[in-house]
């Protein structure tokens, strides 16, 4: 009998058997990648003792070959694989220490340059803006230093017209004022453009006033509808329709009362249910046929409406604020609060 | 216009609470600004009459009276006010009465004297803000009446804040008119009769301009007793509505004037010498007016003269030494229509706005002229007495009332809603309009009363108001929808300010008006666009630059302890060139501080000029701006430059001046550049794309500290070297290796191919080239 049959038997099995106990009790106790190679080699390795048993292989009679090998592979692949594991949990290890020493503080504040902010102006006329623009209104300006004809002439307010006292202009020269409204607009774009006209513009104006609720400037937006068919109750439906927009409100109230503006008739004044009162919030009427008639435009043909915000108070009604002159303070402390 | 709700009721009463009464008002255009009663709530308090006074046994202050309240027996009250005496008339709140602040009157024992109600002052009434002590009544004062009664007390002041077009509302006559229209209630006008006339003499009346006044009406009355009493309810009206009392003939034309809207004026018959005239006022003719003004006039002025001088403005205000007196005897009473272009601008003109004024610049009613004249003769007679001659009358062309088309149809048109015919003959009738109907159409008249209606537009509002402006529905427009034109060459401004939000820009607005010294030392502007009326010195001037509004809010902010300030703002900026205002709108900013919020990972450092120059390189980008070193009154000399867009000045940056910084421990970067060449875009093509990749070369060079790194990079690209993409500044050097006086500057070539990846060979000719350029400047290569 060779030698090699009898590792066959019964010692051999044992033999195999201890090799892989102690392969894997060895393993389990590493935790160095490098060692775990080292440890390796004694069983897989060249000289190792699994691969001595293979060599010996050749020495088995046929019948005997087949059985011992696949007896030695099989243990060669579970220390394969606890091998593999081995070195999966270690490199897991070393990758979660890793990162553990990575972690940081993320409630540290983020680094870098701020960010800044629109005025409270800005940010109401873009709101009014976005909103006409929807009810597909362009949007016009014209300059500020304004003709006496287009601010007071070509809106039906003759020389001595006692509105122009309603007005408190400041005058630049007997011929030129800082525009008191932004009707003027109206004006210029009508002489250059042909009914149909939808448009606001927005701007700054000024009248000689100054306290709490009056500004030497301020900003308007004046809104200007021109067409064969639109009519007082359509000037109704359009500054209701955008007052209950504007405060995002459906049961907003908005109420028209007669009132009287030189380039308009019938005139309004809007007033807008406000914390059980009412709130005056701008001014309104059908386009004064004079003033379709300065522009040669046919008022028989063409009706117009004309409407008149002021941007402040619509930021103070939406933001809270109760002092016009903060909005022109420049104070940080109060625009950032509209960031 | 100020007014007592009682007189109206006189006039007009409907079945209103005074809420709706001015409810309704409003909504008819006649906007109640205020309304107030004209006093607090209190109750049963009455005149009383002190009978006796005795010192209070146990209280030196006090006085135990015996008061007479109009019933049998007298009440004994305990009063602690100084001024108390016997026989003094003031009122009493009996036990019961509730005066103002739920003050409730009870008996009381007041320090063992038993006390039944309280004699009261006027502060304890509501009536005053301080008095000093009782209130002591006239002695006419009837015992036992309620204070109330007394005094009209339950009455209410509205104050209407009347448009321009509504003068017919500026008396009594007017309001009352409206409400009845409006609620169909009766009118009782007053009545007034023609005077029985006593006196044969008439002054002299010579109208000269009878187009300024087609209607002057005028006579004596005399042996007036001018010193009579105005008497207590004419005293209550006028002072409720918010006129004063002066004397009785006086009085009496103020309160014609509230009743029926007419202005009128008395002359003292004495003082006048000759006849009267009406007439334009000749050049550089003085007058002293009523209230000591003294005015020098000329042809566009009217006037009321006699033989000897100007007597008045007409329409406007009378002239001292001719108005009445008490003592005045003989009375000439005018009542006249100006017409409202003759008045209109002249007393603003002077820097008057009178009551007359008023009325005449909106139009008075033509037709009631000489009815106001005997009103107010009728109530002469009855409180001054005196005798009356005839009414000299001069008549020249009224305003003509030319009939109005008014066309159902049209009416539905620009209200939106549909009328019958019959409606709106009914509304019509009801403003008292005289109309023709025919057809669909009325021919309307206007009524003499109303200046502030001469076309068919006026009428529809007419017959809108009257329906009622909350009976016309809102409805949504019907139009045909066609999109916007939105050009790609414009950027919206709105995208432009959110870049500088984004670099933490804080936008703020401010006056357009600035001082003038602002302008002259940050702008070296000595000729700003002035205003000819500016609210106060340090807003007399237009800005020519957003500068001052910028550095003004930066020191109102550090101030206010914040360190880090950056704001920018978008405005308007004015100046006068060849007689034509230039309003340019610019778009500026400062900023102030850290470079970044106060952080904990890197060295704070403060803002400076490369930090914000990369901010308006951003908001230009894509555009390259050129930036050229230049003076600007405002900046630091060696740190200010201008901005270039292609050949076009667009804007200045520049550290502030540190004249200029004061109270600043940092330096303030500004900037400002027209908003104009900010919004221009293009609108982009796509060109290909390299699949070489491209190759860089750096190139370090010597040069001395006066030459500029634009200098270098702009010989660079001028020597239009092959395949040469870019050049970029990207290391500035000074310290050990280089000499005093010079820098290092390194430069980042980037070179590229369509066709093919550059070798060497290809490469190196260029950058001699570059080299050779960068040498010509006076640069040496660094080994």
């Amino acid at each position: 009998m060779s030698p090699l049959f009898l590792l066959c038997n019964g010692a051999f099995m044992e033999q195999l058997q201890q090799i892989q106990e102690q392969a894997l009790n060895q393993f389990a106790l590493i935790s160095d990648e490098a060692e775990l190679e080292q440890v390796k080699a004694k069983y897989l390795g060249k000289e190792g003792a699994l691969t001595a048993l293979l060599k010996g292989l050749g020495k088995l009679s046929n019948e005997e070959r087949p059985a011992a090998g696949a007896r030695i592979n099989q243990v060669k692949q579970v220390i394969e694989a606890a091998l593999q594991q081995r070195r999966d949990t270690l490199a897991q290890a070393k990758l979660d220490a890793k990162l553990a020493a990575e972690s940081l503080d993320v409630t540290l504040p983020g680094r870098g340059i701020g960010c800044g902010g629109l005025h409270p102006v800005t940010r109401t006329l873009a709101r009014i803006e976005q909103l006409f623009h929807s009810l597909g209104f362009a949007v016009s300006s014209g300059p500020e230093i304004e003709h006496d004809f287009y601010n007071f002439t070509a809106l039906n307010i003759p020389e001595n017209h006692p509105a122009r006292a309603m007005h408190d202009t400041f005058y630049i020269d007997p011929e030129h004022v800082l525009r008191t409204h932004t009707s003027p607009v109206q004006v210029r774009y009508m002489e250059e453009n042909q009914p149909p006209l939808k448009i606001i513009s927005p701007g700054r104006v000024y009248r000689v006033d100054s306290d709490a609720t009056h500004s030497p400037m301020f900003h308007q937006v004046e809104g200007l509808w021109v067409d064969e068919h639109v009519s007082f109750a359509n000037l109704k439906g359009v500054v209701q329709d955008f007052l209950q927009r504007f405060f995002e409100q459906d049961d907003l109230q908005v109420r028209f009362r007669p009132s009287f503006f030189p380039f308009t008739e019938p005139s309004a004044e809007m007033d807008m249910s406000w914390r059980g009162g009412w709130l005056e919030i701008g001014g309104c009427g059908m386009v004064h046929p004079n003033v379709l008639k300065h522009v040669n435009i046919d008022s028989e043909k063409y009706l117009g409406f004309a409407f008149g915000l002021g941007v402040e108070r619509l930021a103070m009604l939406r933001y809270g604020v109760n002092d016009l002159r903060q909005f022109y303070e420049s104070d940080l402390r109060f625009l950032k609060q509209f960031n | 216009m100020k007014f007592s709700e009682n007189w109206l009721r006189s006039w007009v009463n409907p079945k209103l609470t005074s809420e709706e009464l001015g409810h309704l008002l409003t909504m008819v255009g006649l906007e109640v600004e205020e309304r107030e009663a004209v006093a607090p709530a209190f109750n049963n308090v009455v005149v009383a009459q002190v009978l006796s006074v005795e010192k209070h046994p146990d209280a030196d202050r006090l006085n135990v009276c015996q008061v007479n309240v109009g019933e049998a027996e007298p009440l004994t009250i305990v009063c602690g006010a100084s001024n108390v005496a016997v026989g003094l008339k003031v009122p009493c709140a009996r036990i019961g009465a509730v005066l103002p602040g739920e003050f409730k009157i009870k008996q009381a024992k007041v320090r063992g004297v038993s006390s039944s109600g309280m004699l009261c002052s006027a502060v304890e009434l509501g009536l005053a803000t301080e008095s000093d002590g009782l209130w002591v009544l006239p002695a006419d004062a009837p015992v036992g009446q309620l204070m109330r009664e007394y005094l009209d007390l339950d009455d209410q002041l509205f104050t209407l804040k009347l448009t321009p077009n509504r003068s017919d509302c500026s008396g009594m006559k007017g309001i009352a008119r409206e409400v009845a229209a409006l609620t169909g209630s009766e009118l009782s006008p007053v009545a007034i009769a023609a005077q029985a006339v006593a006196l044969s003499d008439q002054l002299v009346v010579t109208v000269e301009d009878k187009t300024s006044c087609p209607l002057y009406c005028g006579r004596l009355v005399r042996g007036v007793n001018a010193a009579a009493v105005t008497p207590v309810w004419m005293q209550r009206r006028l002072e409720r509505s918010g006129l004063r009392c002066i004397n009785a003939v006086v009085d009496i034309t103020n309160y014609v004037m509230m009743e029926l809207g007419q202005p009128m004026h008395a002359f003292d018959a004495a003082t006048l010498s000759g006849g009267i005239t009406v007439r334009r006022a000749i050049k550089d003719e003085a007058l002293m007016l009523l209230n000591d003004q003294a005015v020098v006039l000329d042809e566009n002025v009217l006037v009321i003269a006699d033989d000897a001088r100007v007597l008045a403005l007409a329409g406007i205000m009378g002239g001292a030494g001719s108005g009445v007196e008490t003592t005045t005897q003989d009375v000439f009473l005018e009542a006249a229509f100006f017409h409202p272009d003759a008045i209109a601008g002249r007393a603003r003109r002077f820097g008057l706005a009178t009551d007359s004024s008023f009325r005449f610049e909106r139009g008075v009613d033509f037709a009631a002229t000489r009815e106001a004249l005997e009103r107010a003769t009728q109530l002469l007679l009855e409180i001054c007495g005196g005798s009356v001659a005839e009414i000299t009358e001069v008549r020249g062309e009224l305003p003509a009332r030319a009939a109005i088309v008014l066309r159902t149809s049209r009416v539905a048109r620009v209200l939106g809603i549909s009328f019958e015919c019959s409606q709106i003959a009914q509304l019509l009738t009801r403003l008292q309009f005289e109309f023709v109907m025919s057809g669909d159409s009325f021919s309307v008249t206007p009524p003499s009363f109303r200046f502030d209606l001469s076309i068919e537009s006026d009428l529809i509002e007419e017959v809108a108001r009257l329906h009622g402006y909350d009976a016309i529905p809102a409805l949504a427009p019907h139009a045909a929808l066609t999109m916007l034109p939105d050009s790609e060459l414009q950027r919206p401004l709105s995208r432009i300010q959110q870049v500088l939000v984004a670099r933490d820009y804080q936008e703020i607005v401010s006056y357009a008006f600035v001082e003038a010294q602002t302008e002259s030392e940050l702008c070296g502007n000595d000729h700003p666009v002035a205003l000819q009326n500016p609210i106060a010195s340090n807003m007399s001037v237009m800005r020519s630059s957003l500068i001052g509004g910028l550095v003004g809010a930066l020191r109102f902010n550090l101030n206010r302890r914040q360190s880090r300030v950056r704001l920018f703002e978008v405005g308007a900026c004015f100046a006068k060139s060849d007689g034509q205002y230039v309003q340019t709108q610019r778009l500026s900013g400062i900023a102030c501080g850290a470079c970044q919020p106060e952080q904990w990972g890197a060295a704070a450092k403060a803002v400076d000029f490369y930090d914000v120059k990369a901010d308006i390189e951003a908001l230009f980008a894509p555009l390259t701006l050129r930036f050229a070193a230049a003076l600007h009154p405002a900046l630091h000399p060696g740190r200010s430059a201008q901005i270039f867009a292609g050949e076009n000045l667009v804007g200045w940056i520049g550290e502030l001046h540190p004249k200029w910084q004061r109270e600043m421990t940092q330096a303030a970067v500004w900037f400002e550049v027209e908003l104009n060449a900010l919004m221009q875009s293009r609108v982009p093509r796509m060109s290909e794309i390299s699949k070489f990749l491209p190759v860089r070369r750096d190139l370090a060079v010597l040069v001395d500290e006066s030459v500029s790194a634009q200098t270098l990079t702009d010989a660079m690209l001028a020597a239009k070297a092959d395949y040469v993409q870019e050049v970029v500044l990207f290391d500035v050097y000074r310290g050990p290796g280089v000499d005093a006086g010079k820098k290092s500057l390194a430069f980042r070539v980037s070179l590229q191919d369509t066709q093919k990846t550059l070798t060497d060979a290809e490469i190196e000719p260029g950058m001699a080239l570059l080299v050779d350029a960068l040498n010509k400047q006076g640069a040496q290569l660094r080994m």
